[in-house]
Formats: C-alpha cells, sequence, structure tokens
C-alpha cells in the first residue's frame, strides 16, 4: 500500500464561545492515497466543512482548540509554522468554495487574481505568470481565455466563475484539492459541467480530489471513497459500493430513506420516510452515541456509550452499536426494498 | 457615461438653483435692517438712501432681484458671481475678490487638515480591525468617541490654551497682515488649527475604515486569498483594504470640498482670515450678498465633488457602470 | 428498479373537468430603460414568454427549471403578485387577469404562497401567532375573539406545538420556520398553495419532513398546489405532471413517470442526466447529455426555438427560424421540439445481477 497523501489522526477542533464550547469536528481519523477521490457528505452542523478548513490552516490555533494530527505526505500541518503552512497551501493542497460569486475579489481580474496565485509560490515573472493563467483557463474550458483574463468577475456567468476558481486551485499543480460544496450554488446543468471537469482535471493533473457535499447523488457519481458525517464524527465510511447497496449506519439508512429519487417507482406517491427529529447541539452533544435521540433502532447501550468506528482497519466502518447481521439485515429490509 | 454626466450636470445646476432660491427667500423673510439704509448711514437724506436702494436693486420687484443674483450662478468667467450683484453692503468690496482673496488660508487649512486626519484615522482603522477586541481596539474607539463627540471650538479653546498659553510651544493664533499663506505655514500657525480640525474628522474616519475593514475581511474572497497561500499582509492590504477604503475614498472627497466652503468655527476661534471667517462674519452683519456670494461658492464645489466622487467611484469598482 | 409498475397514462384527473386554474398566452416582461433624464424602453426581459397552462383541482403540478426560466416570476403573476404584460388568467371560471381592488382581495383568500427562505419570509419582530393571524385579522373571516384558537388548530394542523404561539422566528429551527409559512398559508384556508421552492434552503433531513407534510395536508384538505424548484428529483416525487420552463417558455409537460421514462425535448433530457442519482451503477448507465454553455439571459432571447444555442439535436436552419409549439407525444405529454428524443429513457436500470 503506498504511503497515503493525507493521514488525519483524531482530529478535534473545539471553538469556545459564549454559550459553551462548540465541539465541531471530535476526533475523525481517515487517510487519502494519491488520485483518489474522497467524498464527504454530512448536513449543516456536521463537521464537513471546519475539518477541511482546518486541513488547509484556514482555521488556525487561534480561533479555535485543535487536538490530533493532520499528516501531509508524512508532514504534520497541526504544529507546522504559519509561514510554512503558507507554503503548502495553495501549492500543494488547494480548496474551492461554494459560491464562485463571492469567493472572488470584485475589484481585480480575473487573470490577474489566477496569476496572483502562481507568483505567491513560484518565482516568475508578471508576464509568465499571466501567460499560465491564461493557460488555465483555457484548460478549464473558457472560451477565448486571453480576453476572458482581463475580465473581472462580474462579467463572467456563475459556471465560469466556478471554473476560473478551479483555474486557480490547479494553476500550481497540487496534490490534493479539496472542494467545499463546488456545485451547491450552481443550476443543474452547469452542475454537470463542473463536475464532468473535475473529473477529467483530476486525472490530468494527476491530483486527489475531495468533494464537501451534502448531496448524496453527487457522490455516487464522482467519489470511490465516501464518509458520512454527523455531529461532528464519521459516523460511516467505506467504497462507493459499500454505501449505497450496503450501509451500515442508521444514520446513512436514513439520508437514502429521506431523499426523493429520480428513478423511484411512483404509485400513488412513495412517501419519504424522514429522519426523525432535529439536528444536534454541538455544545450538548447527546450522551453515548450522537445520533441516539433520532435513531429508530436506539437500544440502552447507544444512550451510554459512544460507539467506535469499526472495523478499525477496514475499508468499510461504521459507527454502531448494532450487530454486523442487524445492520445487513435492516439494510435490505429497509433501505434496498424501496427501490 | 457620457449620458450619466450630462444628466448629472442638470442636476447639479438645478441643486444651485435650489440652493440659490431657499438663501434668497431665507433673506426676504428674516427682519432686517434695511440694507441701503445701513450702507449709507444713518443722517442722510431719503435721496441718498433712495439712491443707495436703486444701486442695490432692491426697489426692483423680488423675481427681478432674484435673477440678478441667479445669473451669478454660471460658472463661467464673467458671470459667476459677477461683480455687479455681488457686492457686499457691509464693505463694498466685490465678494468675487474677498473669497478668492481668502481661498488660499482655507485651502492650507483644508489639505493640510485633511492630510493629517488621514495619516491618523486610517491607521488607527485598521489596526483597530486587524487587532479587534485588543487594547488597540479599544483606545481607537475611545478615542474615535471622543473625537466625534468634542465640540470642534472646545477643542480649539483647549488646544489653544494648553499648548500656546501654558506651554507655548505654538505661535499666537491669526495671521498678521503682510504674512502670506505660506510663510504663515511655515510659522507654524497652523498646527493647532490642523490638529483641533483633524481630529473629528480622524475619529469619523478610524470608525468608517474600522467598521468598513472588518466587514471586507468577513467575506468570501479573502477566505480565498487565504487558501490561496498569499501572506496575511498581502490579504489585508491588497484584498481587503482596497475594497474597505472605496466609500471612504468617497466620503474624503465630499468632506474636503465642504472644507472648501470654510470651516467656520476652526478658522474664527483661530482668528484665520479664511472663507468661513468671511462667511461668519458676513451672516453677522447681513450682508446678503456676500452671505449668498459664499453659499453659492461652497454648494458649487460641493455639488462637483460630489459628482466626482461618483465618476472615481466607477473607477475604483468594477461592478459600478453608469448609464 | 425490479417492480414493473402500472403508471396511469393520463394526467390525473380526467382531461374533461374544467380546470381551477386556466392560463393562455400568458407574458410578462419587464421593460430595461435608459435615458438622460427621461427614461425610455430600450429593451424588455422575457420573463414569461407565452405561456398556456391549465391546473386542476386537487393535483400538484411541478414547475421545474433552471435561473433565467421563469417559473418563480409565473408563480408571482398567477398570484397576481405581479399583472400580466399579455394574456389571460381564469381562476374558476373568472377571469381575474386584471382585477384590482375588492375582486382581487378576495381571490387572494383562493391562493396562497410559501416562500423558499425560512429565515427571510418570517417577519423576525412578530410572533408567530401574529404572523399566522395575521390573515385572519386582515380578511375579517373570523370574529376576533376566535382568532388565537384558529391560529392553534393550524399550529397542530402542521406539527407545532401550539403552546409557542408567543415565540419569535429566531426561536425556531429552519424546518419549523418553514411550517410557519405553511401554516400562515393555511390560514384562510384558499384551495390553491403556490410553493416557491419551499425545500431548498433545508437540510436533507428536514426536506423530507416538511415534503411529507405538504403531501399530508393536501389529501387533509383537498388542496391544489402549484410547486416550483430547481431540483427534479424532488419535483418529480412531489408532481402528478410536471412542466419543463426554459427562457419564458414551457417547452415539455408531462406526469412524472413519462417525463423520466420517455422524455421528449432535448432540455428535459439534459436536465434528466444532469440531476446526479445516489446510486452508483444507475449514474454510470446514465446517458449522457451535457450541455454546452451557460444558461441564456432572458433579455435576448435567440430565435427560433430558444433552446437551439445549445441543443445537441438542433438541426438548422429550421431550429433557429421557428419556435415550435407545443406538440402532444404520449399520452398526457406535449413538447415543443421539431426534432425530439427518441423513445429511450435517460437512465436505463442495469438487469438484475450487477448488485
Amino acid at each position: 500500500m503506498a504511503e497515503p497523501l493525507l493521514e488525519v489522526k483524531d482530529l478535534k477542533v473545539h471553538f469556545p464561545t459564549d454559550d459553551g464550547i462548540v465541539k465541531a469536528v471530535d476526533g475523525i481519523s481517515f487517510t487519502v492515497q494519491p488520485g483518489e477521490t474522497l467524498g464527504v457528505v454530512g448536513e449543516s452542523g456536521s463537521g464537513k466543512s471546519v475539518g477541511f478548513l482546518t486541513v488547509m490552516g484556514l482555521i488556525t490555533r487561534q480561533q479555535a482548540q485543535i487536538e490530533g494530527e493532520i499528516l501531509f505526505q508524512g508532514q504534520d500541518l497541526v504544529t507546522m509554522p504559519g509561514d510554512e503552512m503558507r507554503t503548502v497551501r495553495g501549492e500543494k493542497i488547494s480548496m474551492i468554495f461554494q459560491d464562485p460569486m463571492t469567493s472572488l475579489h470584485p475589484y481585480y481580474k480575473v487573470g490577474d487574481q489566477i496569476a496572483e496565485a502562481v507568483r505567491t509560490h513560484q518565482k516568475v515573472s508578471k508576464r509568465e505568470a499571466h501567460e499560465q493563467a491564461v493557460e488555465m483557463l483555457r484548460r478549464v474550458g473558457i472560451p477565448r481565455p486571453d480576453d476572458r483574463a482581463d475580465q473581472y468577475p462580474h462579467e463572467f456567468s456563475g459556471g465560469m466563475r466556478q471554473r476560473a476558481m478551479i483555474a486557480m486551485a490547479l494553476s500550481l499543480n497540487p496534490d490534493l484539492l479539496i472542494a467545499d460544496e463546488p456545485t451547491t450554488a450552481l443550476d443543474v446543468t452547469v452542475q454537470a459541467q463542473i463536475l464532468d471537469l473535475l473529473d477529467r482535471l483530476k486525472e490530468e493533473f494527476n491530483a486527489a480530489v475531495i468533494i464537501i457535499t451534502h448531496d448524496l447523488g453527487v457522490v455516487a457519481e464522482h467519489c470511490d471513497h465516501i464518509q458520512v458525517m454527523y455531529a461532528g464524527k464519521i459516523v460511516e465510511a467505506g467504497d462507493r459500493r459499500d454505501i449505497y447497496y450496503n450501509a451500515h449506519h442508521p444514520y446513512t439508512w436514513g439520508l437514502l430513506r429521506s431523499i426523493p429519487r429520480l428513478d423511484e417507482a411512483a404509485v400513488d406517491k412513495e412517501r419519504l420516510v424522514p429522519i426523525q427529529g432535529l439536528p444536534p447541539s454541538l455544545i450538548f452533544v447527546p450522551q453515548g452515541c450522537a445520533f441516539n435521540p433520532r435513531c429508530p433502532h436506539v437500544f440502552e447501550r447507544c444512550r451510554t456509550e459512544v460507539p467506535e468506528l469499526l472495523p478499525a482497519d477496514g475499508h468499510h466502518a461504521s459507527r454502531c452499536h448494532l450487530s454486523l447481521a442487524d445492520k445487513e439485515r435492516i439494510f435490505h429490509e429497509e433501505v434496498m426494498a424501496r427501490t | 457615461m457620457g449620458r450619466y454626466l450630462i444628466r448629472r450636470t442638470l442636476f447639479m445646476i438645478l441643486v444651485l438653483f435650489i440652493v440659490s432660491l431657499i438663501t434668497f427667500i431665507i433673506f426676504v423673510k428674516l427682519p432686517a435692517a434695511d440694507p441701503a439704509r445701513r450702507a449709507v448711514g444713518r443722517a442722510t437724506s431719503p435721496e441718498n438712501v433712495e439712491a443707495a436702494r436703486h444701486a442695490f436693486g432692491l426697489d426692483r420687484p423680488l423675481y427681478v432681484q432674484y435673477a440678478r443674483f441667479a445669473k451669478g450662478l454660471v460658472p463661467w468667467p464673467g458671470l459667476f458671481l459677477n461683480e455687479d450683484v455681488y457686492f457686499s453692503y457691509a464693505n463694498f468690496v466685490p465678494v468675487k475678490e474677498e473669497i478668492f482673496g481668502r481661498l488660499p488660508v482655507t485651502l492650507a487649512l483644508a489639505i493640510g487638515a485633511a492630510t493629517l486626519w488621514l495619516l491618523i484615522g486610517i491607521p488607527i482603522g485598521i489596526i483597530s480591525a486587524v487587532r479587534r477586541r485588543s487594547i488597540w481596539d479599544r483606545g481607537a474607539m475611545i478615542f474615535a468617541l471622543i473625537g466625534v463627540s468634542a465640540p470642534v471650538f472646545w477643542l480649539a479653546y483647549l488646544f489653544l490654551y494648553i499648548f500656546w498659553f501654558k506651554l507655548e510651544w505654538a505661535p499666537p493664533s491669526g495671521i498678521p497682515i503682510g504674512t502670506s499663506v505660506m510663510e504663515a505655514v511655515l510659522q507654524g500657525r497652523f498646527i493647532l488649527p490642523w490638529m483641533v480640525l483633524s481630529l473629528t474628522f480622524a475619529a469619523f474616519y478610524a470608525r468608517m475604515v474600522r467598521g468598513n475593514l472588518i466587514e471586507t475581511m468577513g467575506e468570501d474572497y479573502i477566505r480565498t486569498a487565504r487558501a490561496k497561500g498569499l501572506s496575511e499582509k498581502r490579504v489585508i492590504y491588497r484584498h481587503g483594504l482596497r475594497a474597505a477604503l472605496t466609500p471612504v475614498v468617497t466620503m474624503f472627497g465630499l468632506d474636503l470640498a465642504g472644507l472648501l466652503g470654510g470651516a467656520f468655527i476652526t478658522e474664527t476661534v483661530f482668528n484665520l482670515p479664511g472663507v468661513g471667517q468671511y462667511a461668519v462674519n458676513a451672516i453677522f452683519n447681513q450682508d446678503f450678498p456676500s452671505v449668498m456670494g459664499v453659499t453659492i461658492f461652497g454648494a458649487f464645489f460641493i455639488a462637483l465633488a460630489n459628482l466626482l466622487v461618483d465618476v472615481a467611484y466607477a473607477f475604483l469598482d468594477p461592478r459600478v457602470r453608469y448609464t | 428498479m425490479s417492480v414493473e409498475v402500472t403508471e396511469r397514462a393520463e394526467p390525473k384527473p380526467e382531461p374533461e373537468e374544467t380546470p381551477l386554474i386556466r392560463i393562455r398566452g400568458l407574458r410578462k416582461l419587464f421593460p430595461i430603460t435608459r435615458g438622460i433624464l427621461f427614461q425610455k424602453r430600450v429593451g424588455n426581459v422575457h420573463a414569461v414568454d407565452g405561456v398556456d397552462l391549465d391546473i386542476y383541482k386537487g393535483e400538484t403540478l411541478g414547475l421545474v427549471g433552471e435561473t433565467g426560466c421563469g417559473k418563480s416570476t409565473l408563480a408571482r403573476v398567477i398570484m397576481r403578485l405581479y399583472e400580466p404584460t399579455e394574456g389571460s388568467i381564469e381562476f374558476e371560471g373568472r377571469d381575474i387577469t386584471h382585477s384590482t381592488g375588492r375582486e382581487l382581495r378576495d381571490f387572494r383568500r383562493e391562493m396562497q404562497m410559501i416562500f423558499q427562505d425560512p429565515f427571510a419570509s418570517l417577519n423576525p419582530r412578530k410572533t408567530v401567532g401574529a404572523i399566522i393571524g395575521t390573515p385572519f385579522r386582515l380578511h375579517n373571516v373570523v370574529p376576533r375573539n376566535k382568532i388565537k384558537s384558529e391560529v392553534q388548530n393550524v399550529m397542530e394542523l402542521v406539527g407545532l406545538n401550539p403552546e409557542h404561539y408567543n415565540r419569535y422566528p429566531h426561536e425556531f429551527s429552519g424546518g419549523q420556520r418553514q411550517r410557519i409559512g405553511v401554516a400562515r398559508s393555511l390560514a384562510l384556508k384558499p384551495k390553491v398553495i403556490v410553493c416557491d421552492e419551499p425545500v431548498s434552503a433545508l437540510d436533507v433531513s428536514i426536506q423530507a419532513q416538511v415534503l411529507n407534510l405538504l403531501e399530508d395536508l393536501q389529501e387533509e384538505l383537498g388542496l391544489t398546489y402549484l410547486f416550483i424548484a430547481h431540483d427534479l428529483s424532488v419535483v418529480k416525487h412531489v408532481s402528478d405532471r410536471v412542466a419543463v420552463m426554459y427562457l419564458g417558455k414551457i417547452v415539455e409537460m408531462a406526469t412524472g413517470q413519462t417525463l423520466y421514462r420517455n422524455p421528449k425535448h432535448p432540455y428535459t433530457g439534459a436536465l434528466l442526466s444532469a440531476v446526479p442519482i445516489p446510486d452508483p451503477d444507475l449514474a454510470a448507465s446514465k446517458r449522457r447529455i451535457i450541455l454546452e454553455g451557460d444558461v441564456p439571459s432572458p433579455i435576448d432571447p435567440p430565435s427560433g426555438c430558444r433552446f437551439h444555442p445549445r441543443c445537441p439535436n438542433a438541426q438548422f436552419p429550421r431550429c433557429s427560424e421557428e419556435d415550435p409549439p407545443l406538440e402532444p407525444h404520449h399520452p398526457g405529454q406535449v413538447a415543443a421540439c421539431h426534432f425530439p428524443l427518441e423513445d429511450r429513457a435517460i437512465i436505463e436500470a442495469e438487469p438484475a445481477g450487477s448488485r
């Protein structure tokens, strides 16, 4: 097994606030191999974004209590000094964000913003950086890239802006690209274009990609491995096929049963089965398994003991006290039956 | 842009008309001594008073009188504040001469104070925003509160008392006759007026810069800039400040233009012979042409500054396009 | 997909019934002005550009499309929040296209709206009781002293605790606030509720709760829904019939199943292909139709068929010169295309055995 590109060990990110400590990320561990595509699924408050903002160093020790290790190509990013971290950020690990409308500076030309990224990490002249920027715009499929490079973000459409963001993120050939809800703010046909682009580019640039989203459809189509997060912890992790055809966690089941699907056979509108209750507070996390107040399969042990993510070395792990046999049974009875 | 400029210029003219009209009406309505009588003195014949009245045009109907003043609105040499109409009732000097004669003093005061308040206010605002809730921030905001609340005349007398009277660091106020403005500046006669005038503005600008910068630093494009690996300094200055300062530039244009009409209180307290002092005297003397002249002068510059800062905004913010 | 289901070939209910709402030739244009002193109209935003639609009592009609397609504007024109530029709207046989004053107010009782953003659509300074009670106060349908109990009834109906009558919106979660919005719209027992992206801003687990609530209410109260969303999966799930809009026009309409199995308009095909499916095998066997370019602006719509610049099927010169009318295809299905897609689903299930 090759050395993992990214190895996160028991990462915790806690924010002290007036109301209490917000345990945004509460002990997550996972690895990302080079060239892999990881999907991180969760709703708001699951901690999915916070974890990766911390990997990027955009959440620092000044803002939160950070524990654990983030090993990137063997080096721990948590203890890395700020200056060194800045050489990693943008060059080895890049990130793109949800809203391309507000993520680009409105006052500077798009080409200049990309060139700025290049010149921050490479000693090249302004002209060379500009040429690289134009080339990147071409590679992300923006027509007439030299004209476009001299335009301002507001002159771009939503889809083009996201392409420009991707161009900026890939301009230094990073080993890892983190995409935080990259298509949520886009129209669905544009979403398809962008995801298609990411698939193509990750091959071309030989980069590992992490897609953070709440959309189970997106990760089904574009990710090799998937993590499901809830209340700051990973509750299930596995291959694509594991999650959709053999899920082992009640929260995953709940998600799969509650989303409307295009391919569902409609006989007088089949009912969705929602997850009861409300998302938990990250300050007063429920005792034991954080999902227990909402779990239809809860029993005594769930309320007192926090389950571990097991099997620890396996590819398909879940954080639940139910036995493996029960998990498989319930999945086939309740979730698969739907389709 | 051309269409926009034409439209704005038309509005500017409209504004000047309205301002002059309102000023005129105020004077018509105010109970005042007959300027003709005041001009010629007490013991004269009614014929002399009549002659004076005729010279001042006071025997014509009101709308004609206004029209005469309105001619002076047109910013064209020969017409603007023309001497026939804009002639002081009090000291028989053309208003235009007085204003332009006093302008250098006001300019010196305004530009000096403006430079000072930018140099003080903006850095304080930046530090405050970047080190929120630190002792610097709290100190800065207290400074801002004092600066904004303290009346200019109080500050002026306070400073005069401390720095001139007690410590004898500053020269006495006023500009002796015969001293040019340049000499006065070099003699340090403007230092206290600059400090006083700039304090209020510096406080205001510090608060504004702080607020704008805090807001800007919370925007998504700042997060992108950091994600690119830029140094924090570059993020703050090239990305944050650049956006945060745009409204400040607008305000600055307007504030500076406003001062061209005269910093009334500061000039009076420090006895600086600027446009402001002239205006104050004219008001007390009920010297209508002078008041009208200064008002129009000031209004013209403010309206012009308004137009210029709006145009400047289009250059600063590429999203803004005027049609 | 292992079960064969016999689906109804027609939209429900039967077509001979008179529609509750009848829209013909509806257009809504927003003027774009330029000028020095006096603004002159130099162009229009063709938000809604020729829509014929019938909505039957008791059904859920879904309206789906991307940015700029005009679905939200269409909804607001139907609700008479805007006045149509052209065309007619009939409600229960009455022409309400240009009604004002009393007539309009009475109509308002029959048709209500639920909005997308549960945070922005509620006045933060009013209590929940006041918010839901406002329609009662405005329309005088219930004596003053009975308003509170009516409001509490409605709260219970939507799954809110009636004891929270005096709480403020910020004390509720997103899903609960959306319920408040639903309650407010139900206050006057309307016949039609227009739902404008009612679940887009909610988390996945809450979306299902609200969608179920809407379905339950429809059954209990005999409501008719016009359901607008950009998420085709959601729209297909709740709707009996679905209308696909593009640049101000309806380009296809059919039952959800027909649309899914046999889309005729290439844009519908592209939409179906673009929707991510939470099923890796099914997703892999999807026909990929990825459109070029961006969603166009309704200010200057393309000539002929509006979709022709992006259409993978377009043939010239017909498609750039002639605007295709809506033509029937399968029973209950209409589509506006000169060269419609052949009978084939976008997403074809693999035969059993691959799982």
